[in-house]
């Protein structure tokens, strides 16, 4: 808007904030919205009790007591015991940790691996993007459960292999996400203006695309946290991921479910740290993608 | 003409959109740009006119490589591009920047003013980048050192401008490829830019070639003066001939739409009717003919050449205008003198 | 002669209250007239013919003593009455033809779309009228082109298809916001003689907003030059153009480059921005070169400007 635009013209202008005061602004913007900030507060606890987990378990997770199996949420098992007498509480805290391990190496490890391919693709000669799509197609169209399973079989159950099947089946969309995004920033101006500069291919892929297409991946990653936080339950719910020893809380789930008749109590323990984990995450990864948006979060107000 | 070779040349440089290549049916290729021939000296500034799909953008940018030029030849200082590879348009683009004619798509937009304008002599690796030196660059276009922090979506139209050319001159070029420099601006300011591009001139001898469809743009800064026409060149000469006796029915339509900021020269009847026909369906003949008030059968069935005319005029039509028909041009030339 | 078409006295139009974007402006607009406004951006000449439209944001405020649109008053009516005034009265053409219509539908289907207010018509009916609409606007073919799409007309025949759709409404003023900036030089002038033969034709005032001085001589009869948010200079075309008296109109008919002559050498500027509306004295003063101790600190009258009764200027210099 003309007038808009010439009211800043006669204020005197503060320098753009730097680095770190925008990643305040952006967390503040996060904050502004209820969702955004239930986001955050739960986002905060799950890393924060993942970090910290060692430290504030009240009993060893994996320490069994046959004698106290099954045993009713008390004073000194605030969850209660699962069906080997292992404290559930201590179990979901360090369950946590794993999650947030497989979750957070897994998607780094995508988004490290998507990044150059997904570029090289889009900004890439032809016959190059073909194969590419033709890989990622190919992995896409195999079927999650399934490429689990044969993995698995191949490896054998465990975290590595968990982080494994989560990143094959992630690298293919968020490549393909990439690739979109280079291919509509490859037309437009500002790397037709570098190419006049005679600037090199890696200059332009790494300074100047690399910065506009980080943004998005970064969101969709985020959004997608809450996925594999449930897909590393499920598989260990089917036994085919983390080890049963390990506290997961698809473990827990999983060893809850055979006990459901005698006590609901494993079940639900494991189950509500996964649905919190899954809004925490969404709320937070919406709240980011809006306040990451220059139109729906402008940076310097009229 | 002088001996020395002209800074850059194309020679009867095309353009093509790439056809489509199905399994059945070749697609004809769809010509852009047919044929231009054009060289730019030192200090001198060419104005390439025409309407919107004439293809004055697509040559702007095939003489940097930015399109790939289907045939035709690029000399630069005598010496000729070996093909039409990234590699080889280096050479050009050394020499030579390029002004988009919106200045705001062509910054990277998480890119502060200071590191764009920087980003020539980074890639170049000559010259400072130093903060009092970046100053000192954007002072040379009025801009004043503030602007050097913001990102590029806090800059007015006519700032954004700025902060383009001030990235051109980073370093130093011998050639500025200028996409309607004043387009967007009010009037008020368009002079600063068409001032500071005199003042370049006179400094360093720098060659421009000013895309515009702009004619009063072209009339006070341009030396020659080429218009298109569906990608061909119709006439071409010096400026202030072709405002002053226009030879191509084209030119004087042109010069005649041109609204006069004087009440009392309103027109009567609009000069050309309908409207530029697609290259996709070429008219047969003249291209030119479907909207030509002095169109004749010969113009329906024969494509004319360009032709050279004395003075260092070319024109490519087969009944010229004489030049005693200048006198009913309305508009800018009797404005002008 | 007969009750103006729009008819605005004392109008301000501030955002969120605190902003002000057009400032006391005073404009009247007869039957047949066609009246231009000009001025650089930022000037508020885009939000002063929105608010006449409706189509301001909501933070936007709309004040003033008068506000009447084609013997309607529109000051003090809600959004639901406005609607309902605004749609038969006033219409508005856009600089961008392309984005005024929605690319996935055809043009025919849009159109009857927009004669959505009578339901008695059937679509046969309906689509005679887009017919003659069109070839009242000189579209060839217009019955085919009722199933094109927007993207496969060109930019000055689709800115018709706008008029046209204009027309329909058979508003009794026509707002036309640049409406051929976006168009080259051979379209602008046809764009421009249809607006000018429409007044007969469909007997529609119009009221164009400009940035350039070419296109407001060509068609206009009475020209208002905005600055900051107010009008600072209005009267007849000739008058203004023969005889510019705000310092601030006099600099712009000096850069108009159409107007220098050629071999000047440096063109001239008009240093500095357009400041916010609003400010204390005379809002040029910080731009103008004849600028005195009064022009900083009262603000100029609206005063007769020359030997034109309707020539009217915002200076102090200007003598009553």
């Amino acid at each position: 808007m003309a007038t808009v635009a010439s009211a800043t013209t006669n204020e005197t202008v503060a320098p753009e904030p730097g680095a770190l005061r925008r990643v305040g602004h952006t967390i503040a913007h996060v904050m502004s919205t209820p969702l955004g900030a239930i986001g955050v507060i739960l986002v905060v606890l799950i890393v924060g009790m993942a970090i910290l987990a060692p430290y504030v378990v009240p009993y060893n997770p994996t320490a069994i007591n046959v004698k106290a199996r099954l045993a009713d949420p008390s004073l000194a098992h605030l969850l209660g015991t699962d069906q080997l007498g292992r404290d559930l509480l201590s179990r979901v805290i360090v369950g946590t940790r794993t999650a947030m391990t497989v979750a957070l190496t897994s998607l780094s490890v995508a988004i490290a691996l998507a990044l150059p391919l997904g570029m090289i693709a889009g900004y890439g000669p032809r016959w190059l993007d073909g194969l590419l799509i033709l890989v990622f197609d190919s992995i896409s169209s195999l079927p999650m459960i399934m490429l689990g399973l044969a993995i698995v079989v191949l490896l054998g159950p465990g975290v590595s292999t968990v982080i494994l099947v989560i990143v094959l089946y992630s690298v293919p969309s968020y490549a393909r996400l990439v690739r979109a995004q280079t291919l509509s920033l490859k037309t437009r101006d500002f790397i037709k203006a570098e190419q006049a500069m005679n600037a090199g291919t890696p200059r332009i892929l790494f300074r100047h695309l690399l910065p506009n297409v980080i943004g998005p991946l970064l969101i969709l990653a985020c959004l997608d946290i809450s996925t594999v936080i449930t897909l590393e339950a499920g598989l260990s719910f089917l036994g085919l991921g983390v080890k049963p020893q390990i506290p997961s809380w698809g473990n827990i789930l999983s060893d809850g479910f055979a006990v459901i008749r005698n006590s609901a109590v494993p079940v639900v323990a494991g189950g509500v740290p996964l649905i919190l984990a899954t809004i925490g995450f969404t709320f937070f990864g919406e709240a980011l993608r809006d306040a990451l948006d220059p139109k729906l979060n402008p940076e310097r107000k009229p | 003409m002088s001996a020395t070779p002209a800074l850059i040349e194309a020679t009867k440089l095309s353009v093509d959109v790439p056809a489509k290549w199905l399994p059945f049916a070749r697609v004809k290729p769809l010509s852009i740009l047919l044929d231009v021939s054009l060289a730019i000296r030192s200090g001198e500034i060419v104005c390439m006119v025409g309407e919107s799909g004439s293809g004055k953008t697509t040559f702007g940018r095939a003489l940097l490589g930015l399109v790939k030029p289907s045939s035709g030849r690029i000399t630069l200082e005598g010496a000729a591009l070996a093909d039409f590879s990234a590699k080889s348009f280096r050479a050009v683009r050394r020499q030579a920047a390029l002004l988009f004619q919106d200045p705001l798509s062509s910054f990277n937009p998480r890119q502060r003013i200071g590191a764009m304008i920087a980003e020539p002599r980074r890639i170049a690796r000559s010259g400072s980048t130093r903060m009092e030196d970046l100053v000192a660059l954007a002072q040379q276009v009025g801009l004043s050192e503030r602007f050097l922090s913001r990102f590029p979506h806090a800059l007015s139209g006519g700032q954004a401008r700025r902060a383009a050319v001030a990235r051109a001159l980073s370093v130093i070029p011998k050639l500025i490829v200028a996409d309607e420099p004043t387009a967007g601006l009010d009037v008020s300011v368009q002079g600063g830019v068409l001032n500071l591009f005199l003042e370049l001139r006179e400094q360093h001898r720098t060659a421009f070639l000013v895309i515009t469809h702009n004619l009063s743009v072209a009339r006070h800064i341009a030396d020659r003066i080429v218009i298109l026409y569906l990608g061909r060149v119709v006439e071409s000469g010096p400026a202030s001939e072709i405002f002053r006796a226009p030879k191509h029915p084209y030119t004087r339509a042109l010069l005649d739409s041109e609204p006069v900021p004087d009440p009392a020269k309103r027109r009567t009847e609009p000069p050309v009717l309908g409207e530029v026909p697609s290259i996709a369906a070429r008219p047969e003949g003249c291209e030119f003919h479907t909207r030509c008030p002095f169109a004749q059968a010969r113009c329906r069935v024969e494509a004319p050449t360009l032709a050279d005319e004395p003075g260092h005029r070319q024109v490519a039509c087969h009944f010229p205008l004489p030049a005693a028909s200048a006198a009913a041009v309305r508009g800018l030339h009797v404005v002008s003198r | 002669m007969s009750a103006p078409v729009l008819e605005i006295h004392n109008v301000s139009v501030s955002y969120g209250g605190v902003v002000p974007a057009v400032v006391g402006v005073d404009l009247t607009v007869g039957p047949g007239e066609i009246v231009g406004i000009i001025g650089e951006s930022g000037s508020g000449k885009s939000t002063l013919a929105h608010s006449i439209l409706g189509l301001l944001p909501k933070a936007a405020r709309v004040r003033g003593d008068r506000f009447v649109l084609a013997g309607n008053t529109i000051l003090d009516a809600d959004r639901t009455t406005l609607s309902v005034l605004r749609g038969p009265s006033a219409a508005m053409i856009f600089q961008n033809p392309m984005a005024a219509f929605s690319p996935i539908h055809t043009l025919g289907k849009q159109l009857v779309d927009l004669l959505w207010r009578d339901r008695d018509q059937t679509v046969a009916t309906k689509r005679e009228r887009i017919i003659a609409a069109l070839k009242q606007v000189g579209i060839p073919d217009p019955m085919g082109k009722l199933d094109a799409y927007p993207f496969q007309l060109s930019g000055g025949m689709l800115q018709r298809v706008a008029i046209a759709a204009a027309l329909l409404m058979r508003p009794a003023l026509l707002v036309a916001d640049e409406p051929t900036t976006a168009l080259d030089v051979t379209m602008e002038a046809q764009i421009l003689h249809l607006m000018r033969s429409l007044r007969k034709t469909a007997g529609v005032s119009i009221l164009i907003i400009s940035h350039h001085l070419g296109v407001i001589a060509e068609i206009c009869d009475r020209v208002a030059v905005m600055y900051a948010g107010q009008i600072v200079e209005e009267g007849a075309v000739e008058t203004i153009f023969s005889d510019p008296r705000h310092p601030y109109t006099q600099a712009l008919f000096a850069c108009e480059p159409a107007l220098i002559p050629t071999g000047v050498g440096r063109l001239p500027v008009i240093a500095g921005e357009v400041p916010r509306p609003g400010g204390t004295g005379c809002d040029f003063a910080g731009r103008c070169r004849f600028t005195e101790e009064r022009c900083l600190t009262l603000s100029p009258p609206w005063v007769s400007a020359s030997a034109d009764p309707r020539h009217h200027a915002r200076c102090h210099r200007s003598k009553p």
